[in-house]
């Protein structure tokens, strides 16, 4: 029960099926990594899994513990444990990192009971000093002139201050120098533990020599064409894609 | 069945909305005549002047047309016949809260006023329809020569002060309204600082309408004598009535040499009320007057507060945040008329439209060919939150001569529906993501507020914002 599963899952955007019939589970405590080329639908799943309004799903199902997530607003979908770290996270102009941490946080609590903010101030700057951002950060604007970098440092803080059950990271390596990819990464093997299962989405091995996962998946035209270890991912690197497709 | 914070929410939107039944003693009746504005001298016993004053007034009122040629037509739907321009239960404001009486004072308790008094504020006017309920001063403040009563009382005790520059910042035929005003005017404050004094506290002023189809008219007048400060508030609220309420105020500012004048507004007028007011500052030498005006509620509001710079160096700011609910249209603005060498002006303005909301910016900007070294910077940005929600931006500025330096920026943007989609990724609700991004927008203009009023207006704006989503 205790699993994310993607049941033969369909779904298009317009009149465009982009995922055609996908299948997948990721365990509580696991890593896996989903590669595969441009347009190959990646990150279309991690948004319907997450709920975006532009995209219909025709069938099949996403079940966050047994408990099918497909009818739910995207908050309802965030509350009960799923993280979706974006690929292009979004700016906010005017509303500061602090503010917008704490609005999640608080939106989590029971009806009528607030956030205590002493409690909340430690528990993010123990978190930033983790994930060495400065603590000046948080009265920046949400991702408003921020760095590659700094944007996907703030989304890996944000998971950690949300402790998702589980997490889906979009290409979150993308944008990223090797430094910045090295710390990224770092915060994110800090958050793996038997409580999370997380869902790397990435176009290159590169990142996953630095996030190890346990499982790869191919993925090919809104499917899962191929599942194996860890060296699958390197195989995909040396040979590329067409093998996977061909055979 | 309703959750805790379901009802809480709807006790907090209806924050003004309640009302209580009160025994006027004095009713002009309904509908304005020359025999109206004697019956409104008679009641509170106006010198011959001010007669005089009013009578001609109101014939300006009917000479002039309504302003259709440039503002809305909503403006036609005022019907002046159906309105009533007088209601009282007296003409003298009590001194302290338990001398007034209590009808009155459990409004403003609900509304909490006297609480706020207590809390931080250096003085308190309390208008309840035409007349001040309660007014009073803290000790300390009178003793430093602060004057801060009714009009009425500003202009029976303190003529001298009161008549040398009573309507001479906006004079009575400035436009319609300030006509209908100058003929009906009753309660508003009036404030005299005596040079060099610095009042530390806020002054605040609360208007109430509590009558239905009734006008509101107060007058006021705030001088700041020579190097002294002021900062003073009004919060207006009224019930909501299945007709129309006028309220047409008008604001005078007088800062003398080197005197600081700031007036913050906040304003969450049901959605029925006509909201018409004229505002304008007039700044000597060194002076700064600084209008910080947030409008949220109303039918239509149509207010453009300004500032004429009349001695070198002075200085005019407008800090505007207009909301825009559905069906509402919000129409402001500054008016910056520059008179005197090196004046600098500064008008920064954000509106929000929801719904069929409309927001209008109407800003007038004058440098005149002889002076020198003026400034003005413009900045008006629009937020559009649904598909059909409007906003018109109508900037007028005139400069001529040499060695001026402007500047006018406006942007108009929409929330975006991927900034949605990742505050609720985050968790929150559309309407708690709308309501953030919202507060986003304004947050700099905010923080210009005192505390508790910022506060207020985070929770106006949550308030509105919860509406918005279906």
């Amino acid at each position: 029960m205790s699993t994310l599963s993607i049941c033969n899952l369909h779904a298009s955007i317009g009149d465009k099926p982009i995922l055609r019939g996908l299948t997948l589970e990721i365990p509580k405590g696991q890593v896996h990594a989903i590669m595969g080329k441009n347009g190959s639908g990646k990150s279309t799943l991690a948004k319907v899994m997450a709920g975006h309004p532009d995209y219909t799903v025709n069938s099949g199902d996403v079940l966050l513990d047994g408990e099918s997530i497909l009818g739910m607003e995207p908050d309802q979908r965030a509350r009960l444990g799923l993280f979706l770290a974006f690929q292009y996270p979004m700016e906010i102009p005017g509303v500061t990192i602090a503010n917008f941490i704490r609005a999640a946080v608080q939106s989590r609590l029971p009806q009528g009971e607030e956030l205590e903010a002493t409690d909340y101030y430690a528990e993010i700057y123990s978190k930033m000093d983790a994930l060495s951002i400065p603590r000046s950060f948080t009265s920046r604007s949400v991702n408003e002139g921020f760095s590659g970098g700094e944007k996907k440092r703030c989304e890996i803080l944000q998971m950690a201050m949300l402790q998702p059950k589980y997490a889906v990271l979009d290409e979150t390596d993308s944008g990223l120098d090797i430094d910045a990819l090295k710390i990224v990464s770092s915060g994110v093997n800090s958050l793996r533990g038997p409580e999370v299962g997380m869902l790397v989405i990435t176009h290159y091995q590169r990142l996953l020599d630095y996030i190890v996962p346990d499982k790869v998946h191919v993925m090919a035209e809104g499917q899962i064409v191929l599942s194996g270890e860890k060296d699958l991912a390197l195989k995909l690197e040396s040979e590329g894609y067409d093998w996977v497709t061909a055979s | 069945m309703k959750t805790d914070i379901q009802s809480q929410i709807e006790a907090d939107r209806s924050v003004g909305d309640f009302r209580y039944d009160i025994d006027y003693a004095y009713d002009a009746g309904v509908g304005l005549s020359e025999a109206t504005i004697d019956y409104i001298c008679d009641v509170k016993k106006d010198p011959q002047w001010v007669r005089a004053f009013r009578k001609e007034a109101y014939r300006k009122f009917l000479a002039m047309p309504m302003p259709t040629h440039w503002a809305t037509k909503d403006l036609e739907n005022i019907v002046f016949e159906n309105i009533r321009y007088y209601l009282s239960q007296g003409q003298a404001p009590k001194r302290t809260w338990e001398e007034v009486p209590e009808d009155v004072k459990r409004t403003f308790e609900r509304l909490g006023i006297p609480e706020q008094e207590r809390k931080f504020l250096a003085g308190v006017e309390a208008q309840f329809d035409s007349e001040a309920a309660y007014s009073n001063i803290k000790a300390a403040v009178g003793e430093q020569g602060v004057i801060f009563v009714g009009s009425a009382e500003g202009l029976k005790d303190h003529p001298e002060i009161f008549k040398k520059w009573f309507g001479k910042v906006i004079p009575t035929g400035d436009n319609k309204f300030s006509a209908l005003n100058s003929a009906a005017f009753s309660g508003g404050s009036f404030i005299y600082v005596p040079p060099g004094v610095k009042v530390s506290h806020p002054l605040q002023a609360y208007f109430r309408i509590n009558a239905q189809n009734f006008g509101q008219f107060e007058r006021t007048l705030i001088i700041a004598d020579e190097g002294a400060e002021v900062t003073y508030m009004e919060g207006c609220t009224a019930p909501k009535f299945e007709t129309a309420t006028l309220h047409s105020a008008v604001v005078e500012l007088v800062a003398l040499k080197g005197a600081k004048i700031q007036y913050i507004t906040v304003q969450n007028w049901s959605s029925n009320v006509f909201n018409l007011v004229t505002k304008r500052g007039l700044a000597h030498e060194d002076a700064e007057i600084k209008w910080i005006d947030c409008n949220i509620g109303s039918r239509l509001t149509m207010k453009y507060p300004g500032v004429i710079m009349k001695g070198r160096r002075a200085r005019g700011e407008v800090v505007s945040i207009a909301l825009a609910g559905d069906g509402q249209h919000q129409d402001t603005g500054a008016k910056m008329v520059h008179a005197a060498d090196e004046t600098t002006s500064n008008i920064i303005s954000k509106s929000i439209s929801l719904g069929s909301g409309r927001s209008t910016y109407r800003g007038m900007v004058h440098i005149p060919k002889h002076l020198k070294k003026c400034k003005n910077n413009t900045e008006c940005d629009a937020l559009l939150i649904n598909a059909q929600s409007r906003t018109d931006t109508y900037p007028a500025i005139t400069v001529r001569g040499q060695g001026h330096s402007v500047q006018h920026e406006a942007s108009v943007s929409q929330i975006n529906a991927e900034q949605i989609f990742y505050m609720q990724q985050r968790g929150l609700s559309e309407a708690a993501a709308m309501s953030l991004a919202v507060n986003g927008f304004v947050n700099d203009l905010v923080q210009q507020f005192p505390m508790e009023y910022s506060v207020e207006l985070k929770r106006l704006i949550d308030l509105e914002m919860e509406g918005s989503v279906g």
